[in-house]
């Protein structure tokens, strides 16, 4: 493998590990809307999955236009974060788990948040697969470089 | 938290608030040693600071613009640069500069004093790179005593600084730096002495000058030297000094003035005043428990502790690597001036000499066995010169830095780079070519006939006029399918270049951007700064900086010219072997043209690299460099590898590179930005892109191999970003 695409996908798996929220963005008729959702990712860095209520508005937007966009970071409120934070941008399709594929991805997600165990198994709760066609992986401030999934 | 502490107060501050310089004298003073008057502006004082004003973040971002193991010495040099201008174009906060004023105000009754780093890293084996961090000696009045405490806080940053911060233990986190302002004393004789000699622990070492001790620490002037005796304090020898001058305080600052006709020919201590400095130094390593390096003054016979701090007895491992050799570049005014008579006056002139005789044989006339000689021989010109480039012109290139430096110093601009902007229209040979190629160019735009001849590849019926711009073009200059100027037959012929030509002909002309009324009033803007001496000083500066920004492109050429005659020598050989055989030359020849690392026969020239990242999974799309030249510009990226892959360049392309060399830059004219994957804000790259008023990026860690050739490229020149590719999601 290329130094590069290690370099690139070792830094997402780290922030992976260390951070539980990310942003979620979604539209509906041209409206931006953004939601903290929590997050996990498989093994490959292709699917992104989070959980939510069916309820919600970012539901809503995700059955009208499943194209999102989705940012996690390393901040920490600090002034330090502006030449040490790593961000990633992924972009991608989602699409709920249904049937037999959502008890694996429920286990799947609560290894990463065992503490959601009641929320995600609610009956009006939904869990979500991000398809992810890209990263955009930003650090030292304005480096950006691409990793494509599909 | 206290930000000013006198020196009474001094012992009972930590290492950590005083800094190792202000500790030690604390405790000189309270153990009975005389020390000038002294007050010290804490490290706690530097960290609200640069706290208060953001500066702290702004210090991490410069410093992890890249890796610092992929930062060259140029890069490091520039982030000093550009952090020390950080310092000098912020204010200090209100309430900071408030105290410190009370406080400078009540201690200071307008006498001059010297301002003096004292680090809080500086432990023992970090004292021993002394140099580091700068001392200002002689300042007046309360505004330039707290200035000069700015520049000090900077020196943090210094490339020296910099580069042994692995030693040192810099860290931009936690690093912190304290200040002493002490009264100046202009004594009679100074010196250093080192208690114990780190080459022989049995003795002292003293060096001593006459007048202020700056000019012994800054290696101005050659001292005395005495070695003696611990245990008997009995003098071992004394090493006289050809004496000629003493530091003295000027108007401001310091100045060089000749020694009186008596004190040329006396030591500047006595006997006894070597017994008392030695008595000193043992008394010092006694309180200390250490062996100690005192540096120290004798005024009206009173000998006067300045400094101290510990020795170390093995020497830092600064000798064995290049980071010394880079250092020693540092020169001084008065040295570069020498350097730039030798440079202009002896050098320069033999190098074109030699190159000239050498390009006035006609080798077709040598026998085998002489052309062999002869190679030999131009292999060793080309050594020799070589070896000056880098021991006499690359040392000469700091006149540029020493101009910046004062520069920035005295104007205070936001840009730090401003100073470059006064160093342009400098009569540039690369400019001279490319003035010559657009000479031709323009010929071919106002001659359909000839652009036809060209694109029929028919440029011998061509114009007489155009022919003999030509051929006087390749007598200069080459056909520049060689990466070296002068080489004729590189490509076997003037295709590639009247490709060029024709390229540029196609377009518009790009001029020299450089607009001389912006340089004057620049200009006139800096020197009209300053009156009588420290005018003529500026102007002398300046002038000096100029010959250097030019000296800088220029030598690379002069230098290509002298291989170019080495190759021509080569390629005469090659095409005897080509026309007789291998078997039927004499046997030294062959073995001459493997020696230089070529085969019998020049190898084709090889296709433009297109290779890139195309199997990865991973793109480029924003890489973070140093801004170089500024503006904005988007383009095809042509990336060059080597010499044949210019001849390719079109109108409007990115220029894109490892290291441009001013052998390279003839096809700027038609490039619309350039990106380097070198480093610096003076290279060759940046300063041709700033000719031509042309975005530069440079610094960029593997750019060549990150974007291929035809990648669309958005350069950023103001902050220093390329970005790949449109800005549409697919």
């Amino acid at each position: 493998m290329h130094e590069n695409t290690r370099y690139v996908e070792e830094t997402i798996r780290k922030l992976f590990q260390i951070q539980k929220l990310g942003v979620l963005s979604t539209q509906n008729s041209g409206q931006p809307y953004a939601s903290l959702v929590a997050f996990v990712a498989d093994e490959e860095l292709a699917h992104l999955y989070f959980a939510t209520a069916r309820t919600t508005r970012k539901y809503h937007n995700l059955e009208t236009d499943p194209r999102v966009a989705m940012l996690m970071d390393s901040r920490s409120n600090l002034d330090s974060d502006i030449h040490e934070a790593v961000a990633v941008t992924a972009i991608g399709t989602a699409s709920e788990i249904r049937g037999q594929d959502k008890s694996h991805g429920v286990n799947f997600y609560l290894s990463k948040h065992p503490y959601l165990q009641d929320f995600v198994r609610a009956e009006s709760c939904a869990l979500i697969r991000i398809a992810v066609k890209t990263y955009y992986l930003v650090s030292r401030f304005q480096q950006v470089m691409e990793l494509h999934i599909s | 938290m206290k930000w000013i502490v006198s020196l009474e107060d001094m012992p009972e501050q930590t290492h950590l608030t005083v800094g190792g310089k202000g500790a030690a004298l604390a405790f000189l003073a309270k153990s009975g040693f005389v020390i000038p008057k002294t007050l010290c502006v804490t490290a706690d004082s530097y960290d609200y600071f640069i706290t208060r004003t953001g500066l702290r973040e702004r210090i991490l971002l410069e410093l992890s613009r890249k890796d610092y193991n992929d930062m060259r010495w140029e890069e490091i040099w520039d982030a000093s640069l550009r952090i020390r201008s950080m310092f000098l174009t912020q204010q200090i906060p209100e309430d900071l500069s408030t105290q410190l004023h009370q406080a400078l105000s009540s201690w200071h009754s307008n006498e001059a004093v010297v301002v003096r780093s004292s680090a809080s890293d500086e432990d023992a084996s970090a004292t021993s790179f002394a140099g580091l961090h700068e001392s200002y000696v002689n300042i007046h009045g309360v505004e330039s005593i707290i200035e000069h405490v700015k520049l000090v806080w900077a020196s943090l940053w210094s490339d020296a600084a910099l580069l042994y911060r692995q030693e040192i233990g810099l860290d931009a986190d936690k690093s912190r730096m304290a200040v002493i302002v002490q009264k100046l004393i202009s004594g009679q004789s100074s010196g250093v002495v080192f208690s114990t000699n780190p080459t022989d622990p049995s003795q002292l070492v003293m060096e001593s000058i006459y007048g202020l001790n700056q000019g012994l620490v800054d290696g101005l002037l050659e001292p005395d030297r005495w070695l003696v005796d611990r245990s008997n304090l009995r003098i071992l020898s004394h090493t006289e000094a050809h004496r000629e001058k003493m530091l003295v305080p000027a108007e401001l600052g310091t100045k060089v003035e000749p020694l009186s006709k008596e004190k040329t020919s006396k030591p500047p201590l006595s006997r006894e005043d070597v017994l008392k400095v030695a008595d000193l130094a043992m008394r010092a390593e006694k309180v200390f428990g250490q062996p100690q390096d005192v540096e120290w003054t004798i005024k009206d016979g009173k000998l006067i502790v300045l400094q101290s701090r510990p020795v170390t007895m093995l020497e830092p491992s600064r000798g064995e690597d290049e980071r010394t050799w880079y250092l020693s570049l540092r020169r001084s005014f008065e040295s570069l001036k020498n350097l730039r008579r030798k440079i202009e006056h002896e050098l320069i002139p033999a190098m074109v000499r030699e190159a000239e005789h050498m390009a006035g044989q006609n080798l077709k006339t040598l026998s085998d066995e002489a052309l062999s000689k002869e190679i030999g021989r131009r292999k060793a010109v080309e050594s020799k010169w070589n070896a000056i480039y880098w021991e006499e012109y690359i040392p000469f290139a700091h006149g540029v830095r020493l101009f910046g430096q004062f520069y920035n110093d005295t104007v205070r601009p936001i840009d730090p780079y401003e100073f470059v902007g006064l160093l342009g229209a400098t009569e540039m040979e690369s400019l001279a070519r490319n003035r010559m190629l657009e000479e031709m160019a323009s010929m071919v735009r106002s001659n359909r006939q000839l652009e036809e001849q060209l694109v029929n590849g028919e440029y011998l019926s061509a114009d007489q006029s155009f022919l003999d711009l030509l051929h006087r073009f390749i007598e200069q200059f080459g056909d520049l399918s060689c990466a070296v100027t002068g080489v004729v037959q590189c490509s076997q012929g003037p295709e590639g270049l009247l490709r060029l030509v024709r390229e540029m002909a196609a377009h518009p002309a790009q001029q020299v951007s450089t607009n001389s009324k912006e340089i004057e009033s620049l200009k006139n803007g800096f020197l009209n700064r300053f009156s009588d001496e420290k005018r003529l000083l500026a102007e002398e500066l300046l002038d000096l900086a100029r010959a250097s920004y030019r000296l800088r492109d220029d030598d690379n050429i002069k230098l290509a010219r002298i291989e170019a005659q080495k190759l021509t020598a080569i390629q005469e050989a090659e095409s005897r072997i080509m026309e007789k055989g291998l078997d039927k030359v004499a046997p030294g020849l062959a073995d001459e043209i493997s020696a230089s690392g070529r085969t019998a026969v020049s190898s084709p020239i090889t296709p433009t690299h297109e290779a890139g990242m195309d199997d990865e999974k991973v793109k480029p799309r924003q890489l973070r460099g140093q801004p170089a030249g500024p503006g904005i510009a988007r383009g095809p990226a042509r990336i060059i590898k080597d010499a044949a892959d210019l001849l390719a360049f079109k109108h409007g392309e990115v220029l894109i590179c490892d290291a441009v060399d001013p052998n390279m830059t003839f096809v700027v004219p038609l490039a619309a930005a350039i990106v380097e994957r070198r480093g610096g804000m003076l290279i060759h790259g940046a300063i041709i892109a700033r000719e031509y008023g042309l975005p530069c990026v440079t610094g960029l860690s593997g750019v060549i191999d990150l974007i291929k050739t035809g990648d669309l490229v958005t350069v950023d020149g103001f902050l220093g970003v390329v970005t790949v590719g449109s800005a549409e999601l697919k």
